[in-house]
């Protein structure tokens, strides 16, 4: 039976818990607005540039001088894992779901007999994965703690992405991350990358808006869309990730800040009763020494 | 008859409106382009973009990205796209004094030299935008 003065201090020890965890579900709210607002900022861009991508690679497809980043080499040998997680933790399974698929993923690989190669973007998928992969972590990277989260950090990681690629280091290069469902759901999310998967809305560039003209042609544009795709991919995948990462804090230090609530409840019931029970047999202890004398 | 204008980036979209004539720079020179014109897509290099809207004149810095014209609309993706009236002169002059004093060193490694004049090329472009915008405001121009 703990004493008193051990139930006091441990009642206060998980109200200054949850202090800290209110606090940080506050930040995470306001934090994760602004990260969503980016998010959905960034979407006009994205959209339009995969409806251009669609019409003009249906163009292209199946030519056999298509660019190697839409059609690949036809090999499927080597692949990459980019896996994006956030840079910091307490934020429930968020990163240990995107490390959980990454693994499965690499398993999978690999029993097949592939080789595979990971690029970890964050710092806690980084240090996941180096926990399981070392030999096959190529590199990383992190969110490096700004405000917003900026296109160029996506180009940076799309340049050492296709130049692997260009020096052959992989054959196919898939993305994991957390897609941002909702505020309390982030889905962990695969998206090939290289080769470009043929886009899912059909039909499209056949319409009657499909003739363009092409300056200078449909080629060499296609070479300029390809890699700025590849960034607005990553640049997507971050921002989402960054959103998720806030709803997921959010939603962790609020449970965490409802079970410290519980759990102040549950000590101060129980220092009540040892309270009342010290008193009972101190009476008990002068009621019996009264009558002894 | 008015022609629909998106101006988006990776990071938002920067401009959304009607209006009546655009001038983008093209990487082979400038385009201008008046409503129906025929759908086009094309690459955009860095300079600076003209909108026309009435009497109206808007100017827009812009570096690199594509162009599409569309018969119901036009849709620039720049990389960057910045209003004349919102670039910061006093931050665009300092860059380009920081370009200048990295290109006065003797020599530069070629990567360091590129960029220091893809930089170089960007300040004076803001600043041309910028002072533009300055000298005729878009209410005497037609």
């Amino acid at each position: 039976m703990p004493s008193l003065k051990d139930l006091r201090g441990r009642i206060n020890s998980v109200k200054s818990t949850r202090k800290i965890t209110s606090a940080m579900k506050m930040v995470a709210a306001s934090k994760l607005r602004r990260a969503q607002a980016q998010a959905e900022a960034a979407r006009p861009y994205a959209e339009r540039m995969e409806a251009m991508l669609s019409r003009l690679a249906a163009n292209v497809a199946g030519r056999p001088g298509a660019p190697r980043l839409l059609a690949g080499d036809g090999a499927d040998r080597v692949h990459l894992i980019v896996a994006i997680t956030g840079d910091r933790g307490l934020a429930g399974a968020f990163n240990s779901s995107i490390g959980r698929q990454t693994r499965n993923l690499v398993r999978r690989l690999l029993a097949e007999g592939k080789t595979v190669k990971i690029l970890a973007v964050g710092r806690k998928g980084r240090d996941y994965l180096r926990r399981d992969f070392y030999d096959a972590m190529a590199g990383d990277m992190m969110f490096g703690g700004r405000r917003t989260i900026e296109f160029a950090q996506a180009q940076e990681i799309a340049e050492r992405v296709s130049a692997m690629f260009d020096r052959r280091e992989f054959d196919v290069a898939t993305l994991i991350y957390n897609r941002f469902h909702s505020v309390i759901s982030q889905i962990p999310t695969e998206r090939q990358l290289i080769p470009l998967p043929p886009p899912a809305t059909e039909g499209e560039g056949k319409g009657p808006g499909a003739m363009y003209e092409f300056e200078p042609d449909e080629e060499t544009i296609l070479n300029r869309l390809l890699p700025q795709n590849l960034a607005v991919q990553i640049y997507r995948a971050m921002l989402e990730t960054n959103a998720g990462f806030y709803g997921a804090q959010m939603t962790a230090m609020d449970n965490a800040t409802r079970n410290a609530g519980d759990m102040i409840k549950k000590l101060t019931l129980n220092y009540n009763r040892t309270r009342q029970a010290n008193i009972t047999k101190e009476l008990i202890e002068i009621i019996s020494g009264a009558e002894a004398v | 008859m008015p022609i629909r204008l998106d101006i988006a980036t990776p990071e938002r979209l920067a401009y959304s409106d009607d209006v009546d004539e655009v001038v983008c720079p093209g990487v082979e020179g400038e385009l201008g382009i008046l409503p129906h014109h025929a759908p086009l897509l094309t690459t955009l290099g860095l300079g600076e973009l003209r909108i026309r809207k009435g009497a109206d004149q808007e100017f827009f810095a812009i570096a690199g990205g594509f162009l599409q014209v569309r018969p119901d609309r036009v849709v620039v993706m720049a990389e960057t796209a910045e209003l004349g009236s919102e670039i910061d002169l006093e931050r665009a002059h300092e860059a380009r004094e920081e370009a200048e004093r990295t290109l006065e060193v003797a020599y530069l490694e070629p990567a360091d030299l590129a960029r220091a004049r893809a930089g170089l090329q960007k300040a004076l472009l803001r600043i041309r935008v910028a002072e533009r915008r300055r000298r005729e405001g878009p209410r005497h121009h037609g």
